[in-house]
């Protein structure tokens, strides 16, 4: 479904993924974990395709398309959909009104007749009934005056409601309480289709236990160092960072030693 | 290394250049989309071919008397404008205003142009000239009633003359009067001699005082004692000749305890050289009396490297002359190469409300310097003024607004919100709030914000499948949405639609 080959990203002129390789199938989940700074969201984000990520090398082919060669709002409607670290917010548009635009805009891509109104609203309440989000949240502007936490539940809700192909979830874990995490970790378990790839970037082994990946990577200074099983967020959790630093340090010595 | 292998990095450079030449003219690309909102055609600048009279260029008393003349005016109204004349003469040209634009040369425009009709103006819809009737047609204003929005009485003001006023039987009614401003001079001499001019004198300004000197037509509304107008009015001011300046003037009187609703919409023909449009509106509002004026102005604002458009001086004040009475401005201004105007509120019955809501959405080379005057005079009176600026291109978008509480006015309130919001790095928002407070008892407040549209924004709404174009457009219409809110319905949806904005679902 989604093929990263040798993907290098600059920001500003300034390096940030050196060579990412990632292969994703359908109905697979993968996490992505890492230390602050090590390049996880510049991967969501060139993914998406946001116009300040150069892409200075490497491909992303997606269901069989170069992704690259696409703008932004094309990958959404082909069904690329990125939670966001950071939610934005704009003023003075409804949540709902802002869903419903997509929605149709992803619809009329997909040759089908927009929904109106009344049905947009009964999907919608549908999506929140099934994540146990509280629909108070679809009249208020978006992401307006939103807590951290209604944000991230306010990005599963999106998600819900859009039906993605492939979901890049950018620490959508971060800043939620218990019931929170609970709340969208269940929820992402319920948008875990055959067709449905999910990409999971989070700090915490803890939301592992509840979204069980199938793989699991290392990032570290813009490459992904390890991949292995969700094992390897168990042994991340008691070993941390340095010891994966160091074993990527000393092979990265020897690499440089023989050249 | 081998040859295919050389060929193969060759390859990979090459397609690594296209991509990068293709990321560098998309990058372009989504800047013009955030310009091409002000580079939307100008769908409503054709331009009617008529047979016309003309008054010849050129201003002196005896173009005005031509104007009397013409308009069969009685002594009285030949003299007022006469007064008004003599007084412009000694009147100098503002300069304090935030624009710039070459000196008018007020001897080359014409002043008086009007469909040519055998006889006096139309008496019904049948003599109206078939042509005029299309031209309405085509700027989705039908004349005829069955074919009209319900619930709304439309004026039609052609150049210097009203061509067509719908529904009047049925407003008479109600003792409702709608008419052309000639027509009230005919018909209704004592109304209009009680109140032209009672709001906005005839020296009051020099744009007021030229208008007053050659106002050509206009609408003139009356609503008897304790009538609630049970349709909106408005009026559609169309600009169709060369060179020919439009000076309305429109007079709306609200008796005790009526309320009336009133719309005015605008458009004019792409010419390449600038037009003059200089309005006087005058309202009163009497004891518990409301009136809600909104105005979609859309005058041609001038193609994209500032060539020709309308320069739009107009002088807007309502009077809160009855206790409890209310008037409220709402304005949507996306037209014109320049816009002045100064929609104003005199709060002089005790307990009176004065409120202004405006949007103002410059691009390209336009120029707005736009806002409001409260001027509390009466007890416990209380103003609003909401002004949301839009500015793109290299226009220029300036706020400016009096609150002044006089010094017997106790307990005076004002709240004021100026927001801007830019769409780009070449253009401009600026707000001039004035305060004057002569009472110790009086609260004002007053917030400004203003804002750039994020790229983080678009993207967002990117992320979600909606064109970089729509993006924008949602975000000004979000920005934009407390102003409209206060738009009668059928105009909100028009005046929506003129932003380029989408129509924002009544879910919930
Ligand atoms: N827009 C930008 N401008 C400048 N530098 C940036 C920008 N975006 C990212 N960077 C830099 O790129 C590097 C990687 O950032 P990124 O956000 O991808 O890290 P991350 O792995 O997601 O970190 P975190 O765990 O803190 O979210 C950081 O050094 C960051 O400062
Ligand atoms: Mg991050």
């Amino acid at each position: 479904m989604l093929e990263i080959k040798n993907l290098h990203v600059e920001v500003e002129n300034t390096k940030i993924l050196k060579g990412i390789d990632l292969s994703v199938k359908p109905g697979e989940v993968h996490a992505i974990m890492g230390p602050n700074g090590s390049g996880k969201s510049t991967l969501a984000q060139a993914i998406s395709g946001r116009d300040t990520y150069d892409v200075t090398n490497g491909e992303i082919i997606y269901l069989g398309k170069d992704l690259l060669d696409m703008e932004p709002d094309e990958r959404a409607r082909e069904g690329v959909f990125m939670a966001f670290q950071y939610p934005v917010e704009i003023p003075g548009v409804t949540n709902s009104y802002f869903l419903k635009t997509g929605l149709n805009e992803i619809r009329k891509h997909q040759g089908l007749e927009p929904l109106d109104a009344m049905d947009f609203l009964k999907h919608i309440k549908e999506k929140a009934k099934l994540l146990d989000i509280n629909t108070d949240m679809l009249n208020r502007s978006v992401n307006e005056g939103f807590s951290g936490g209604e944000k991230k539940r306010n990005e599963i809700l999106q998600m819900a409601v859009l039906e993605p192909k492939l979901a890049i979830l950018d620490e959508t874990d971060s800043g939620l309480d218990i019931d929170a995490l609970r709340i969208v970790a269940d929820g992402v378990n319920r948008l875990r289709t055959k067709d449905r790839a999910i990409i999971v970037v989070t700090h915490y082994q803890r939301l592992l236990n509840y979204i069980v990946p199938d793989h699991v990577h290392i990032m570290l200074e813009g490459k992904l160092v390890k991949s292995g099983d969700k094992k390897l967020a168990m042994e991340l959790e008691e070993k941390g960072y340095d010891q994966i630093k160091e074993e990527y340090s000393s092979v990265k010595a020897k690499l440089e030693e023989t050249v | 290394m081998s040859n295919s292998t050389e060929k193969e990095q060759l390859q990979a450079e090459v397609t690594q250049e296209e991509k990068k030449i293709h990321k560098a003219k998309k990058k372009v690309t989504e800047k013009d989309t955030l310009e091409a909102l002000g580079n939307r055609e100008y769908k409503w600048g054709f331009y009617t071919d008529i047979e016309q009279e003309y008054a010849a260029p050129g201003l002196n008393e005896d173009v005005v008397r031509f104007i009397s003349m013409k308009k069969k005016e009685p002594e009285w109204m030949l003299e007022w404008r006469l007064r008004a004349f003599r007084n412009w003469q000694k009147m100098k040209e503002p300069t304090w205003v935030n624009v710039k634009y070459p000196p008018i040369d007020y001897q080359s425009q014409r002043y008086y142009a009007a469909p040519k009709t055998d006889d006096d103006r139309p008496k019904s819809l049948d003599e109206v000239d078939p042509e005029l009737i299309k031209t309405y047609e085509k700027l989705g204003i039908p004349l005829e009633e069955q074919k009209m929005l319900a619930g709304v009485a439309v004026d039609a003001v052609f150049d210097s003359v009203s061509v067509a006023t719908t529904f009047k039987e049925k407003l008479a009614e109600e003792g409702i009067i709608f008419c052309s401003m000639s027509e009230a001079v005919h018909n209704h001499p004592d109304l209009v001699k009680k109140y032209l001019g009672s709001v906005v004198p005839y020296n009051d300004n020099f744009f007021a005082a030229l208008n007053s000197a050659v106002f050509s037509d206009g609408s003139f509304v009356y609503v008897p004692k304790g009538v609630r107008c049970p349709m909106e009015l408005s009026t559609y001011f169309r600009i169709n000749s060369e060179n020919t300046g439009q000076f309305e003037r429109t007079l709306i009187v609200a008796e005790d305890s009526s309320y009336v609703s009133y719309l005015e919409g605008c458009t004019a023909p792409k010419r390449d050289t600038h037009q003059l449009h200089a309005a006087v509106v005058e309202l009163v509002a009497l004891d518990n009396a409301e009136i809600k004026y909104s105005t979609v102005q859309n005058w041609y604002p001038g193609d994209k490297d500032g060539k020709g458009g309308i320069y739009n001086f107009v002088t807007k004040r309502g009077k809160c002359a009855g206790v409890n009475s209310k008037i409220s401005w709402t304005q949507v201004e996306t037209g014109s190469a320049i816009t002045w105007k100064y929609p104003s509120v005199v709060l002089q019955g005790d307990n009176s409300i004065g409120e202004f809501y405006s949007v103002a959405l410059t691009m390209n080379h336009q120029q707005a310097d736009t806002g409001t005057k409260m001027i509390h005079l009466g007890n416990n009176t209380k103003s609003t003024i909401v002004s949301k600026g839009i500015a793109g291109g290299v226009s220029q978008n300036s706020y400016r607004g009096l609150v002044k509480v006089m010094k017997k006015a106790k307990n005076a309130r004002n709240f004021s919100q100026c927001d801007s919001l830019l769409l780009g790095d070449r253009c401009g928002a600026h707000t001039f709030p004035y305060v004057e407070v002569n009472n110790t008892s009086s609260q004002v407040e007053h917030e400004a914000t203003t804002s750039k549209i994020g790229e983080d924004q678009i993207f967002y709404l990117n992320q979600r499948g909606i064109s970089t174009e729509d993006a924008v457009s949602i975000i000004v219409n979000g920005f934009a949405k407390e102003v409209f809110r206060e738009l009668p319905m059928e105009f909100a949806v028009e005046a929506q639609k003129l932003l380029g904005v989408s129509l924002e679902g009544s879910v919930g």
